[in-house]
């Protein structure tokens, strides 16, 4: 079962509404390597992590995932997890009435044999285990899931999920915004504590903080819906230092942007002209 | 005889069995006073559902039912409500039109509590029982109220004397297996003063043929300072029609907490109200409901605040498969006077299939100035990015699905405080929701 996992995206579009976000995305990802996809808002990275896991808004129109060799895009988004990928996302939701404990166990369980569930003390004493990692209260799981919890709480709890599920490839989504360094350092721990030749991870982010923490072995450049630049960590550390606007130039690129609107400016509706 | 009035039973019918029931006279007088109104009474009218074009004569005939000794002998279905080995001190068990077991234990009986079928109990007890049935309920109300009046059997009598205090539930059990027999129990609760009392009953229905309506009515009266915990399960087939009145008397500083399950297979009315009456008093009502098949619902909660310095507090839950319908209304009514008072309420509805209709219906009336109201209502369906998010770990549509249904009713279940209640709860709840 411990084969080094490998994850080829090839030929990659995908649609939102119909309209084209991802223009054709190449990657291979092996066990072992972290590649990070770094670029301004808007040129589709978030969307790349949505369809790899399968959301229903996003319609893959071209292009193979194989996930250890299988067909990724003919699998449910249950199968996907099942196969080995998870998606640490940039907005999970909130579930009231279902606590954090009930679904880490339905999720674990969902991976073994009926008959063969977990234990409900082993699984208490892993969850404790992993949210000392992250410095986690232990009151939160009893808590539902990610109700009220706060921005770094969210992303420290998909790092526990990850850290509990064992995934062969991971996808990151901007899991670095809305920490502060703190929390930023103990998720980096969390990721680098699951480093290892069984697990390949895929780090989207637009700023290079994160990378300070978590050495990526590649890092790619994402423009109008396209890898528009591959190198080494060096590649980061550049773009920290000068921002986009260089490979912008090299590239004849004016704006980098792919397929999302400007939001209008409307006037509200529903107020009232002052009195006086 | 017009054709919308017509009586499905005939006055002379019921005085005679009251009077073959040995009854005292003033309920003879009561019940044929009471079929006589219904003829000219109205149908209430419901928020949304023609409950006129419900089939509402199946009240089947007066049907005395052989007692039982032990536990060991009830029927299947209503020893499925007990543990297995569990001593039963305080309990009745009713079959049909009368009660076929009852016990209190003999330390309840000494501090005066009692509690007995109300037909049996009217033997010791009527005058006490005439103070106060149909007091918080009354006869004239509309057509059903008449009619539960002229009708009603079985029961029971729950009376707990000033400053008792009883710590374990007082169970009963209300089961239907012939729908040629009238099920119609009465329940009356009376709590006197700075006494606290937690009742919990079941309803189920078991191998019917035909159509049958339970018209039921429970009437509260919960004295100073008392405090008073009813929880109801009714969880009857689709063949039964199951209409009912709940309603509380809360006097100075006394307390209702309402825990329904609404659970049934068929068409159901439901109308359950606090009446806080005394300054301080306080309610709590927390309703969970699941409907499949073509079921159509009426459900309401409704306080109303008479006293000073009275709060409220109801919350719905109602899920909806395949194409039930449900009606949620929720009625918070300020009273004049009721100064500094506090009413909240929230309806939630979950609808499981496109074909599912529900509809909440919050409602604030208020009348007076110094107080606090607020509202809560939603109706929709499973939210596409949490079913998402759950599958995105490895976990089935199906498993999903269950997770969130649960987590929707989970707040008000977890809120139960009667453990054998809340483990019922979720027991039908799971049947019903099962695929």
């Amino acid at each position: 079962m411990s084969q080094s996992p490998k994850f080829i995206i090839d030929g990659l579009k995908a649609t939102i509404d119909g309209k084209e976000i991802l223009k054709g995305i190449d990657m291979e990802l092996n066990g072992g390597e972290i590649h990070a996809v770094m670029g301004p808002n808007g040129t589709g990275k978030s969307t790349l992590a949505s369809a790899l896991m399968g959301h229903p808004k996003y319609e893959v129109t071209e292009g193979t995932v194989t996930i250890n060799g299988e067909d990724l895009l003919d699998m449910g988004v249950d199968e996907r997890a099942q196969a080995g990928l998870f998606l640490a996302m940039q907005y999970p939701s909130e579930i009231t009435g279902v606590t954090n404990a009930d679904f880490m166990r339905s999720a674990i369980n969902a991976r073994r044999d009926e008959g063969n569930e977990i234990s409900l003390i082993k699984f208490i004493r892993q969850m404790e285990k992993k949210m000392g990692e992250l410095e986690m209260d232990p009151q939160f799981l009893h808590r539902y899931l990610n109700e009220g919890f706060s921005g770094g709480e969210k992303k420290r709890n998909e790092i526990l999920q990850m850290m509990m599920l064992e995934p062969s490839v991971v996808i990151l989504d901007e899991i670095d915004s809305g920490l502060d360094i703190d929390a930023l350092k103990i998720v980096a721990a969390g990721v680098n504590a699951m480093r290892s030749e069984d697990r390949a991870f895929l780090i989207i982010t637009h700023y290079q903080r994160l990378l300070d923490y978590v050495k990526p072995d590649f890092v790619h450049v994402m423009m109008q819906g396209r890898i528009v630049k591959s190198g080494g960590p060096e590649l980061a550390l550049r773009l920290e230092a000068d921002g986009y606007d260089w490979i912008k130039e090299e590239l004849g690129i004016v704006d980098e942007t792919v397929g999302q609107e400007e939001e209008e400016f409307k006037i509200p509706m529903n107020t009232v002209a002052p009195k006086y | 005889m017009t054709i919308q009035t017509a009586s499905p039973i005939s006055a002379a019918s019921i005085t005679s069995l009251s009077k073959s029931l040995n009854e005292p006279n003033w309920l003879t007088e009561l019940r044929t006073q009471a079929i006589e109104a219904s003829a000219n009474l109205e149908l209430p009218k419901l928020e949304k559902t023609r409950i006129d074009r419900w089939k509402l004569d199946a009240y089947g005939s007066y049907q005395a039912a052989e007692s039982v000794t032990s536990v060991l002998d009830l029927p299947e279905k209503a020893r499925s409500f007990l543990e297995e080995g569990k001593e039963y001190d305080n309990l009745i068990v009713q079959r049909n039109s009368t009660a076929i077991y009852k016990s209190i234990s003999e330390e309840l009986s000494k501090q005066g509590v009692i509690y007995s079928d109300l037909a049996s109990a009217l033997k010791d007890h009527s005058e006490l029982i005439k103070q106060y049935f149909m007091k918080a309920v009354h006869m004239d109300e509309n057509k059903l109220t008449a009619l539960h009046t002229a009708l009603w059997n079985g029961g029971v009598f729950l009376y707990v004397p000033a400053g008792v205090k009883i710590d374990s539930p007082l169970q009963s059990i209300f089961l239907t297996d012939n729908d040629d027999a009238a099920f119609t129990p009465h329940i009356l609760i009376i709590a006197e003063a700075n006494s606290s009392v937690t009742y919990v009953d079941n309803y189920t229905s078991n191998d019917l043929a035909g159509n049958l309506v339970h018209n039921g009515v429970v009437e509260v009266f919960a004295k100073k300072g008392s405090h008073v915990q009813f929880a109801s399960v009714h969880n009857m087939d689709r063949t039964v029609i199951d209409l009912c009145y709940r309603r509380a008397i809360v006097d100075n500083d006394a307390r209702i907490d309402w825990i329904i399950g609404e659970m049934n297979d068929g068409e159901g009315m439901s109308d359950t109200t606090s009446i806080l009456k005394g300054k301080g008093s306080s309610s709590d009502a927390k309703v969970i409901c699941v409907a499949t098949g073509d079921q159509k619902l009426n459900i309401t909660t409704r306080a109303v605040h008479f006293g000073m310095h009275t709060s409220s507090d109801m919350i719905t839950r109602a899920v909806l498969r395949d194409s039930a319908t449900a009606i949620i209304n929720g009625i918070t009514k300020i009273e004049k006077g009721a100064t500094h008072s506090n009413g909240q309420q929230t309806e939630r509805v979950l609808m499981l299939s496109p074909t599912a209709r529900g509809d909440a219906n919050p409602l604030l009336l208020i009348d007076e100035d110094e107080v606090k109201a607020g509202h809560a209502a939603s109706v929709g369906q499973v939210n596409v990015e949490q079913i998402h998010y759950l599958m995105s770990r490895g976990i089935s549509l199906e498993k999903a699905m269950k997770l969130i249904i649960y987590g929707f009713l989970a707040p008000v279940v977890a809120e139960i405080p009667i453990a054998a209640v809340e483990q019922q709860l979720r027991t039908v709840a799971e049947r019903k929701l099962g695929q």
